[in-house]
């Protein structure tokens, strides 16, 4: 076993184990901060996928941004009496976990079947990566720039659409004289 | 002994790695043993810095505000950082009723973790570098945002209203402030057609700051709001919410954020230093690293210098004037700023380097000057004009013109 | 070095854990994180694949990295919009339980 293997079998545990445990944990705060563990761990395996600029990214955006977002909404939503006392899973979880874990065997098995998964990712050449050309093959007509612009143009629909729902409305005094 | 002398880190690292394999280690052993060792030194060394970062704030302070800073512990008081620690290091850690165990012990942790992460990617001199990403800029961006985290789980673990309070406001100022921080970021990226800090550095032949004032100064600003220094202090004041999201740490812990703050303060000169003052760049400093290294702490401590003086002579703003001066002033001028560069830069494509700087230095003076009169129109346009008339006149001083007058 | 289908069973597994998260879970935002989980699956996925990729042909694919841009931004928006809803229906509801958000059922 060379050591970028332990290495992997070890983000990949920690990653593996982070994500059960936000999913079965029992108040809502620990869930989120597990969630925080497994995107680090996503994190760290796109870095040694070599794709350098998606593990900054996954950082600064999941992390920074989006987990900060799920505290936040859980903070704004607890009724702090009766949390600890409810389960986390609803009734009926084990047919849950059966379908969960034949979801997986079916893609395992479907993995195990290409011959070509088996191939050793080795490592790439320093600059293989070509983040100047993935700027301009987003700013390209010919290429990606129409995905680019509705996802901005969607990021603008969410901003203002998550302000108009979250705003508080103030009561609306009497009559208008 | 000139080696040494010259290049004193790369030295130091040859010795160790012929050492090691000398012991019979493999050579990957040696380099894993080698990074662990300038890693476990390198942080050592910046938490130990501390100390005297916060020694040069109090006598700093002291100064600005008319008074010797500490001068009883030792000459110029040089050993009161070290009798803070000792102090801080027995003081007794207190669980507050009902907090959360893990959110509450973590946030200190990683509140130091993340910045001492950041000067991983920070090149000090020619050769003085931890790694050399080839997203060196995002990755520390990235990672300055993970000390919002630790304020989050600060202000939850505590069990106490004012402390999630203080929590919230803070973590909104630390992400509003990453916006315009973000997109000023783009102009050295565009300037030198990469994200990795050993680039930027050695692309400024003429210092960034000179090519571009302006965004040299809302990064600074923002940058000094992400740290949470004054004028941004509202987090920490104590007369705002009791001191926000460590009201109910002590001894340790509580030393451990203080730590953070400084080392943040430092790491936000060493930065900005790098992107926009030229970093380790200087006469020589490519042959003698060890220069490189030198005037590279020269400007992050002038740098550092200018960060005190705007906590000492500046007052603090209200909450809801940092979001105004944020969403309303920095972000669009930014966005401006930076979509005029980029249109600048395209336009001036292979015209000679005497050409573009001035061009691009004459745009940053513009934008400002148009910037300064719509914000000054704004505020004069707000205060309604006085008139006076006899019943109640205006209190101008008007010189006396004529006996006549002024009997009548 | 390490072996692709090593990381397409790691990413099977994320998916799988975050499918089980959405069905079982009460709380909406606890569906929500589900939901994340099985994104970041996806995202290793392309990412695995892309490296593929560029290892057996020269070029890079740059289908892949513009796709795992998109996923980001679609995770992102939303997340927000569905915290938003979420927040929404606390006013009114007081509730986060995916049960009890039945007005119109039956």
């Amino acid at each position: 076993m060379t050591p970028m293997q332990i290495t992997f079998i070890l983000i990949a545990a920690v990653t593996l184990v982070s994500a059960v445990m936000a999913v079965t944990a029992r108040r809502m705060m620990h869930a989120a901060l597990w969630l925080i563990a497994t995107l680090m761990g996503v994190a760290m395996l796109f870095a040694t996928l070599q794709a350098s600029f998606f593990a900054v990214v996954q950082v600064m955006v999941y992390v920074g941004a989006i987990a900060i977002l799920i505290l936040f909404a859980i903070m704004l939503t607890r009724r702090s009496t009766l949390e600890s006392d409810q389960a986390s899973l609803g009734s009926g979880w084990i047919i849950n976990a059966l379908a969960a874990v034949g979801v997986f065997a079916a893609l395992v098995t479907a993995v195990w079947a290409w011959p070509a998964a088996e191939t050793v990712l080795t490592e790439l050449p320093k600059d293989a990566e070509q983040l100047g050309l993935l700027g301009q093959i987003i700013a390209d007509p010919n290429g990606f720039a129409v995905p680019f612009e509705v996802s901005s143009v969607l990021l603008v629909a969410v901003l203002v659409g998550a302000i108009y729902l979250a705003v508080e409305r103030k009561p609306q005094r009497g009559g208008r004289q | 002994m000139i080696d040494f002398l010259r290049d004193p880190i790369a030295f130091l690292t040859q010795w160790l790695n012929t050492t090691l394999l000398g012991w019979g280690l493999s050579e990957q052993a040696a380099q894993i043993t080698g990074f662990a060792i300038g890693a476990f030194v390198a942080a050592t060394g910046a938490m130990m810095f501390v100390t005297i970062l916060i020694w040069a704030e109090r006598k700093l302070i002291g100064r600005i505000q008319d008074r010797y800073g500490p001068n009883r512990v030792g000459p110029f008081g040089i050993f009161q950082s070290i009798a803070d620690l000792v102090k801080i290091f027995i003081k007794e850690h207190i669980d507050p009723v009902g907090m959360d165990w893990l959110p509450f012990n973590l946030a200190p942790v990683l509140s130091v973790a993340a910045v001492l992460t950041m000067w991983v990617a920070i090149p000090f001199a020619a050769t003085v570098y931890g790694v050399d990403f080839n997203v060196g800029l995002l990755y520390l961006v990235a990672v300055g945002g993970l000390g919002e985290l630790a304020v989050i789980m600060a202000g939850w673990g505590s069990n106490n209203k004012y402390a999630l309070l203080g929590a919230f406001r803070a973590v909104a100022m630390f992400i509003s402030y990453e916006v315009p921080m973000v997109i000023t970021l783009l102009i050295p990226v565009m300037l030198t057609g990469s994200l990795s800090m050993n680039d930027i550095v050695r692309q400024q032949d003429v210092w960034f700051i000179v090519v571009s004032p302006l965004a040299a100064l809302i990064f600074f600003i923002s940058q000094v709001a992400e740290v949470g220094r004054s004028p941004f202090d509202l987090t920490e004041a104590e007369s705002e919410l009791v001191s926000g999201f460590n009201v109910e740490y002590s001894g340790l812990k509580f030393g451990m954020f203080y730590v953070a703050d400084f080392l943040h303060a430092f790491t936000i000169s060493l930065l900005f230093s790098a992107l926009f003052l030229g970093g380790w760049r200087g006469p020589g400093a490519e042959e003698i690293p060890i220069l490189g290294f030198i005037y590279f702490a020269i400007k992050s401590s002038l740098v550092y210098f200018l960060v005190i003086l705007m906590r000492g002579s500046l007052p603090r703003f209200r909450v809801d004037h940092m979001m105004d001066f944020n969403w309303k002033l920095l972000t669009p001028l930014s966005l401006v700023l930076v979509v005029l560069t980029a249109l600048a830069l395209k336009l001036m494509t292979g015209l000679s380097l005497w050409v573009q700087i001035p061009v691009l230095l004459v745009l940053n003076g513009l934008v400002f000057l148009m910037a300064q009169r719509m914000v000054t129109g704004f505020f004069r346009r707000r205060r309604p004009r006085e008139v006076g008339d006899r019943s109640r006149p205006v209190a101008h001083y008007t010189p006396p013109q004529s006996d006549s007058e002024a009997q009548g | 070095m390490i072996p692709m289908s090593w990381y397409l069973v790691i990413a099977a597994a994320l998916f799988c854990v975050g499918l089980f998260g959405v069905l079982s879970r009460r709380n909406a935002v606890g569906i929500l994180i589900g939901v994340e989980l099985m994104l970041n699956a996806v995202n290793i996925n392309l990412l695995t694949f892309w490296h593929y990729y560029i290892q057996v042909n020269a070029e890079p694919p740059l289908n892949a990295l513009v796709f795992t841009a998109i996923v980001f931004i679609v995770a992102a928006a939303e997340t927000a919009i569905g915290l938003a809803l979420i927040i929404n229906a606390y006013r009114q509801r007081s509730t986060v339980i995916a049960n009890d958000l039945n007005l119109l059922k039956g």
